[in-house]
Parts: C-alpha cells; structure tokens; sequence
C-alpha cells in the first residue's frame, strides 16, 4: 500500500538530492521522508472518516442517546466506543463531564466515556497504523475501548457521587433524560467542505509535533544501538511495566509527538506491550486534566479516577507482553 | 447593539475564536458587546458539551469548533 511512498522517497533523496544510497545520510533522511509522507497521509485519511462518523453522530446525539436508552451494561461499551470517535480536547473536558451528569447518565458510563476519548483518537490511530501495521492498531484500539468500560464499569460501581463538587451534586439532583435531538438535514456533498476543512484543522494542529516526533525517532534510530534497551527494559522485569506506566502519567503530550519516539524504542528492544502501556499512560492521564477536573470533582475523586485508570493501563500492559 | 458572548475555559481554540470575532466586528465596523465567558458554571447554563461555542443575542450560533471571521460576518449581518 506504501510502496509508491518509498519509491518517491527514494527517488527523491538518491536521485534529485544525489545523496549516496549506503551514506548514513541518506538512510537517514529516506527514513524521515518516507515516514513524515505516510504518516501524513494517514492522518488526514483517518481524520477524514472520523470526521465524516462525528458528521453524522455529533457528540449531542450521543449524550442524549445515552441519557434516554438503559442497555443493560452495554451502555458503557457504547459510551467507550464514542469516546474513541469523538475528537478529544482536554480544554471540553469539563463541559462534556457536566453535559453527561446532566443529562442523567450514571457516573460510570460518564467515565467511560472521559477515559477512551484522549486514549482512542484518530490521531492515535493514523499514527499507529503507519508504525507498527494494521494488526497491532487493531489491538490497541479494541484494548483501548475495554479499558475505558472496564475502567468505567468499576468507577461506576465505587458510588463516588458524593466527591463531586456541590454545585455539580445539584446538577445531578435536576438530571432529566435529554429530548431527541431534530437531525440537521443535509446531503453528503453539504457536509464535505465542513468535514475536510475540520481534517485540515486536524492535521495542521499536529504537524509540527509529527515532524519533531519523526526528526528524534531519526536520530535515536540512527545513534542508538538495537537491542540498547534490552538490558535494562526486558520481558522478564516485572517491574518494567507498572514504572513505564507511572513515569508516563505526570507527561502531557499527544499520540503525535509520542508515537514516533515509541516505534524507535520498540526497534531498539523495549516489548511492544511495555511501550503501549508507557503511551497510553502519556496521552490517556495528565495532570493538566486534573487541574480542570478539580472544578467539578473532589481531589479524592480524581485520585480514585486517576489510580484506576492507572491500574487498568498496567494490567493491559502485562496482557500486550504476554499476546504479542 | 449586538451581544456577542465567546464560551470557553481559556484553551487556544477559545482565544482565536475570541480574536475572530474581535475582527469581524471590526470588518462590520458595527459596535457590539463582546463578552468572554470563562466560569465553567456560566458556560453550562447554555448546555453545550464542546467548547469554544460562539454565542449571538443569547442565541448558540456555533460550538465546538472555532468560529471563521467570514462566518461570524455572515452571522453578523
């Protein structure tokens, strides 16, 4: 599917730049040219089908499809799913959270929902399919919106209502299942512009992090030995995981500037699970949410959240480890 | 005289739709409110779930994307 890319890249580097083909240079410069136009090509594609998916189901129609139907614990898969559908902005956060508890979804579902969106996005999995192939994005995804239901499920079940910030407890008391939406009528060809205008939004905000998430994986892929991390990283260290996991939760980047940083470790010798684990940890948790957080929750409330999710990640990553 | 409310907790996305409007007023050469609302409790008595949303005369125009100067001129008008 790739393989025009490659010949373009080379072309490009051997041919047009005349740089050597065995020239460390070249090898360098060929992986960053082919990476950074795949990659690219990828995200704007993903986007694009996202974006026609959020088109149709806009978070509004979710919410209130939530709010009206009880499915007997699927609610939380649903809600999950939705996440991962849904663009993530850490700045919506908050209105999303109080959106949902109004409209009288349960807490759980609530944070099922919070859990999957930073998690699964189409950023994330753009990138995914571009470094590590199709079977591994599949893993991740489908692994990414079991957590969040899992995650969600037990959180549901810890009756944490009580640590939320009073005036959101006063919201819940007035909760009402929300009205069906009346659906925006329009063509596909309507919605096209707004659609590709938003992938466009998409791609541009992340470029710049793709590109110097490229640029250090090139480097690393260069200078550093393969397997370098092997020693200290392995399989067998049980402890590799859960430390991956909680050195990554206090960083705040996205899927786009971790990702290229991950497949380079991965060739060097860290386990795929242990990476996916460290990732995760990365672009799910983040202490920026935390901070918006505490205006509708307790500090208690947001450890509760926060060490679940934590717990969830580790536990997935043992699982990454022993499937992969 | 126009109110023009910009609904957001103060992310990037936020203050670009707040200088969108800021010059699409100016473009208009109408005189208007311009109110920035940041307090989450504000921001949820209009029930929205994404923000920025763009607020017109109390009425939502647009949400969870940043307003265009050519649409709020549109909007305006």
């Amino acid at each position: 599917m790739f393989d025009w890319i490659q010949h373009l890249a080379d072309w490009l580097v051997y041919q047009v730049f005349g740089i050597a083909q065995d020239s460390h240079l070249g090898s360098s410069l060929n992986f960053f040219i082919y990476d950074t136009l795949k990659i690219l090509l990828l995200l704007f594609l993903i986007t694009f089908v996202m974006g026609i998916v959020n088109s149709y189901f806009p978070i509004d129609r979710i919410r209130n499809f939530l709010s009206r139907n009880k499915l007997y614990g699927l609610e939380y898969l649903l809600a999950s799913t939705f996440g991962a559908v849904t663009p993530f902005c850490s700045c919506s956060s908050v209105p999303l959270f109080i959106g949902f508890v109004k409209g009288g979804i349960p807490l759980g579902i609530t944070f099922a929902f919070l859990i999957t969106s930073p998690l699964v996005n189409e950023v994330a999995i753009a990138m995914f399919i571009g470094m590590f192939g199709w079977k591994s994005t599949l893993i991740y995804v489908s692994s990414g919106v079991l957590l969040g239901s899992i995650g969600g499920f037990i959180l549901g079940k810890l009756k944490l209502e009580p640590l939320l910030s009073d005036w959101v407890q006063n919201i819940l008391k007035n909760a009402q299942a929300e009205e069906e939406l009346e659906e925006e009528k329009k063509t596909f060809s309507q919605r096209l512009p707004e659609i590709s205008k938003e992938a466009f939004g998409i791609v541009k905000s992340v470029f710049w992090y793709v590109i110097i998430g490229i640029g250090i994986g090139a480097l690393m892929h260069g200078f550093i030995p393969t397997g370098f991390f092997e020693r200290y990283i392995s399989k067998e260290n049980p402890l590799a995981v859960p430390l991956a996991v909680i050195l990554a939760v206090p960083m705040y980047s996205n899927a786009a500037g971790v990702l290229p940083i991950i497949q380079v470790l991965v060739q060097k010798g860290i386990p795929l699970g242990t990476a996916i684990a460290f990732m995760m940890g990365v672009v799910g948790l983040s202490l920026p949410e935390a901070t918006l957080l505490k205006k509708v929750m307790s500090v208690k409330l947001i450890a509760i959240f926060f060490g679940v999710v934590t717990a969830c990640i580790i536990i997935s990553g043992y699982l990454f480890n022993m499937l992969l | 005289m126009k109110t023009i409310k910009i609904l957001g907790t103060g992310c990037p996305k936020c203050k670009q739709t707040e200088a969108n409007v800021k010059q699409a007023v100016s473009q208009l050469g109408i005189e208007a409110n311009i109110i920035k609302v940041e307090d989450i409790q504000e921001i949820m008595a209009y029930n929205v779930l994404s923000t920025p949303v763009l607020v017109i005369d109390e009425q939502i125009k647009i949400k969870g994307k940043v307003a265009q100067v050519h649409e709020i001129v549109e909007l305006l008008k």
